[in-house]
């Protein structure tokens, strides 16, 4: 009777979107008097930061810095059409409607400076700051503030833009399956340590290091918390999480945090977290949906580990003490 | 976290100015301090509270309903039964002409899983509509129930919803959604190894921190404003128009800031009832679900069952796949059809594979209807995809992350549904993945590349 340790690797990929009705989501922007925009959606904020996204998107798009820019969703009465928040789609979905939403916006914008400043539209730029700038010639400029106070009281423009992005409807062949089901895949490669116990059937997982490609990290920081709360779903999914332990028995099904096992604070993978960027074509500035992937490749990564740790299989999930304590018997019995 | 800007640095412009900045979220202060408002902060005067009365069979006959004693408990105020609802029999995905329904807001006649919503009861208090909930009588003709997705198939099983007909969601191209990519069968016989083996998963609950639920306010005018959680707005403002034959223009939903959803919170279940009790009692309506009910009663992800067939060859080709996965559906249908197309839309993996036959079923049993959750249709294949590759590798006395190279797909392989691959990055991925836990492979796998020609 002894420790033993494992290690295991997966790989994967993931759609982003889905695509059974056609997938759209559109956008408004508009500006308020003094030069700071609205981007109105009726898109879902779960709690993975998709308001914050959509302003820095915005910002980015409009070339302004995102505090001028403040997202109100999600009211129908005021909000324009979003499928949903699932499916890994809301970052690039909505990302791709507001991208085209304040781009409009950011034309108007510039038209109104072009005129203030006695200039073509084509001839500006902006810096970032809040300002809108002649090419080759910055001393020539205008704060995007007067530029809305402009459009608003002296020139009777509404600087705002229309946004919306739509993968159509892909029906799958019946015969062959062909089908589009989706648009960019982000990636994933997994590899997890662990130490099972031959004794009583537990699995420490001792190290996670999972590499991610989700095309670009729009914000590092929020990608990290999502990239890491889904490492955390992946290894609970593999040795904790079921509603029904002895399915397909119905009985014994948890009810509360006490009884529906999830690993807790003292059951944490040192958890390392690689990005890479492979913009893709589609998505906005070539972001991929990092939401669902993530979670995934642990699963495996940690089944691999326990196999190469006790050199036994457990091909159902969870993989909970019981069944490798089973399966360890069942292999002394051969 | 590390970026590592070195891969894909001739594909890449690193020349924005808010994109790519880790610039503090909005929201955060907000949320740590307790402040943010979520949908159960909102308390009306006047307000009831919503408490089902469930069905203790997993399927069993209504014989009759007596609400009579119910009725009369202090602080009840109104009692919905399947013939207050005016479109009780629904489907989520009839929105996008994904049918049959298939599903009842409250049980008319028939119970088909065990904790099935059968009598709704409104109440002043949370309290009073528990103990008048207990006081409904419901006489159940008790009906054998089938809970496994292969006795389910067998003929002669139980029916479970007799929408469908038969114990499997009817795909245009029959009983599963078919891939066909060229003759798989001629191609094992080829092989220098087959191996095939059968992968199994469990239910699985979303546990997010704020449980499913609404508060729902008649605005006076005719209209109804619905502070909900659901993680799509219209899609639940547009199946409550059909469920309760109103016209779109009369809901108003308010949300978007939700307390974790992970797929969990797009059925549609609590918002049709809590309108429809606000709209005949004049009154504010609260439906929260408990957080047994949470993680009994709302959809878990689906149990799956996969088999994987594979031909490979001692270089470590692998020539041919055949993958069958079965989605337990449980009693309705919700979003698992899709779930179970999505599933056929991934398989094979990440890989080139000549080869390829996929059948995915979507199965009805006798227990609390599955549904969306993070990574829908994929997780568990991949879970079974990827120890599929573990073995293989093993079998053909080959480093497992080694092997995975050979077989990784790169831009413009075809994909077994028939779409060349674009963008793919699997190989650096695992190249990354080579250097960081210390798994060293051979120079000629580092030199790959997903992109570059001859690479």
């Amino acid at each position: 009777m002894a420790i033993r340790r494992g290690r295991g690797v997966a790989a994967i990929n993931y759609p982003t979107g889905m695509n059974l009705g056609g997938d759209p989501t559109q956008a408004l922007v508009h500006s308020t008097p003094t030069g700071n925009f609205m981007v109105t959606l009726s898109s879902v904020d779960l709690g993975q930061g998709m308001k914050q996204i959509m302003a820095q998107i915005c910002a980015e798009t409009i070339g302004v810095p995102t505090d001028r820019v403040v997202v109100d969703t999600a009211d129908t009465d005021t909000g324009p059409h979003c499928m949903g928040t699932f499916a890994s789609r809301g970052t690039h979905r909505a990302g791709n409607a507001v991208i085209q939403a304040a781009k409009e916006a950011r034309q108007v914008m510039l038209e109104v400076a072009a005129e203030e400043l006695e200039v073509n539209a084509s001839d500006l730029e902006t810096d970032g700051q809040g300002n809108i700038l002649v090419k080759g010639a910055p001393q020539k400029s205008i704060s995007i503030f007067d530029v809305a106070l402009s459009a608003h009281f002296k020139r009777g423009r509404s600087i705002s833009g229309r946004g919306m992005f739509l993968i159509p409807r892909s029906y799958p062949e019946k015969e062959t399956g062909a089908m589009k089901p989706s648009t960019c895949y982000a990636h994933a490669c997994t590899v997890a340590e662990v130490e099972v116990d031959d004794e009583t059937g537990e699995v420490t997982v001792l190290t996670v290091k999972n590499v991610f490609e989700i095309g670009r990290a729009l914000n590092p920081k929020m990608v990290e918390q999502q990239l890491v709360g889904g490492s955390w779903m992946g290894i609970s999914h593999a040795l904790y999480e079921t509603t029904e332990p002895y399915y397909p028995n119905r009985d014994h099904g948890g009810t509360d945090f006490n009884q529906y096992l999830m690993p807790g604070p003292g059951d944490l993978a040192e958890t390392e977290i690689i990005v890479l960027e492979r913009p893709s074509a589609d998505g906005p500035y070539g972001a991929k949906g990092p939401g669902e992937m993530c979670a995934n490749p642990q699963i495996p990564a940690v089944a691999n580990a326990v196999f190469d740790a006790v050199g036994v299989r457990i091909d159902t999930l969870p993989i909970t003490p019981e069944r490798i304590l089973r399966a360890l018997k069942a292999q002394a019995a051969h | 976290m590390e970026l590592r800007k070195s891969y894909f640095a001739d594909v890449r412009k690193d020349d924005l100015h808010e994109i790519g900045q880790p610039r503090p979220r909005s929201d955060s202060p907000g949320h740590v301090t307790g402040k943010t408002a979520y949908f159960a902060d909102r308390n009306f005067p006047g307000m009831l509270h919503l408490k089902m009365v469930r069905s203790p069979h997993h399927h069993a006959r209504i014989r009759s309903i007596d609400t009579s004693e119910a009725e009369k408990h202090p602080g009840v105020v109104k009692i919905l039964t399947a013939k207050d609802v005016p479109h009780n029999v629904y489907t989520i995905l009839i929105l996008i002409q994904v049918g049959p329904e298939d599903e009842t807001v409250l049980a008319d006649g028939k119970v088909r899983w065990k904790g099935e919503a059968v009598v709704a009861v409104l109440a002043e208090t949370e309290r009073a509509a528990q103990e008048a909930a207990a006081k409904v009588k419901v006489d159940y003709e008790v009906l054998p129930a089938v809970f496994d997705m292969e006795e389910a198939l067998k003929p002669g099983a139980p029916l479970v919803n007799e929408y469908h007909g038969q114990n499997y969601y009817l795909y245009d191209s029959g009983e599963c959604r078919k891939v066909r990519f060229g003759d798989v069968e001629a191609v094992f016989a080829e092989a220098d190894h087959l191996l095939e083996q059968s992968y199994q998963s469990s239910p699985i609950e979303h546990a997010p921190t704020e449980t499913t639920g609404c508060v729902v306010m008649p605005e006076g005018n005719d209209r109804f404003t619905c502070y909900t959680n659901t993680q799509a707005m219209f899609f639940t403002l547009d199946n409550t128009s059909i469920i309760l034959q109103m016209p779109g223009s009369k809901l108003h939903f308010v949300g978007g800031t939700v307390g974790g959803g992970f797929g969990g919170k797009v059925d549609v279940i609590v918002e049709p009832i809590a309108i429809l009790g606000a709209k005949l009692t004049g009154r504010p309506v609260s439906f929260v679900y408990s957080r047994e009910e949470e993680m009994q009663i709302s959809s878990p992800r689906a149990a799956e069952k996969v088999v994987i067939k594979d031909g490979v060859m001692k270089d470590g080709r692998i020539i041919a796949r055949k993958v069958t996965g079965y989605t337990d559906a449980g009693a309705y249908s919700r979003h698992s059809p899709y779930g179970a197309q999505k599933g056929a839309g991934h398989y094979p993996g990440p890989y080139t594979i000549p080869y390829v036959w996929i059948d995915t079923y979507c199965v009805y049993t006798n227990r609390t209807p599955s549904s969306a959750m993070r990574g829908f249709g994929v997780t568990i294949g991949d879970f079974a995809l990827e120890v599929q590759m573990d073995k293989l590798a093993r079998l053909i006395g080959m480093d497992p992350l080694e092997f995975r190279f050979i077989n990784a797909y790169r831009d413009g392989d075809m994909k077994a549904h028939r779409q060349p691959t674009e963008g793919a990055a699997l190989i650096e991925c695992m190249q990354e993945a080579s250097r960081a836990a210390n798994w060293p492979v051979a120079k000629k796998y580092m030199a790959m590349s997903s992109y570059v020609k001859g690479a």
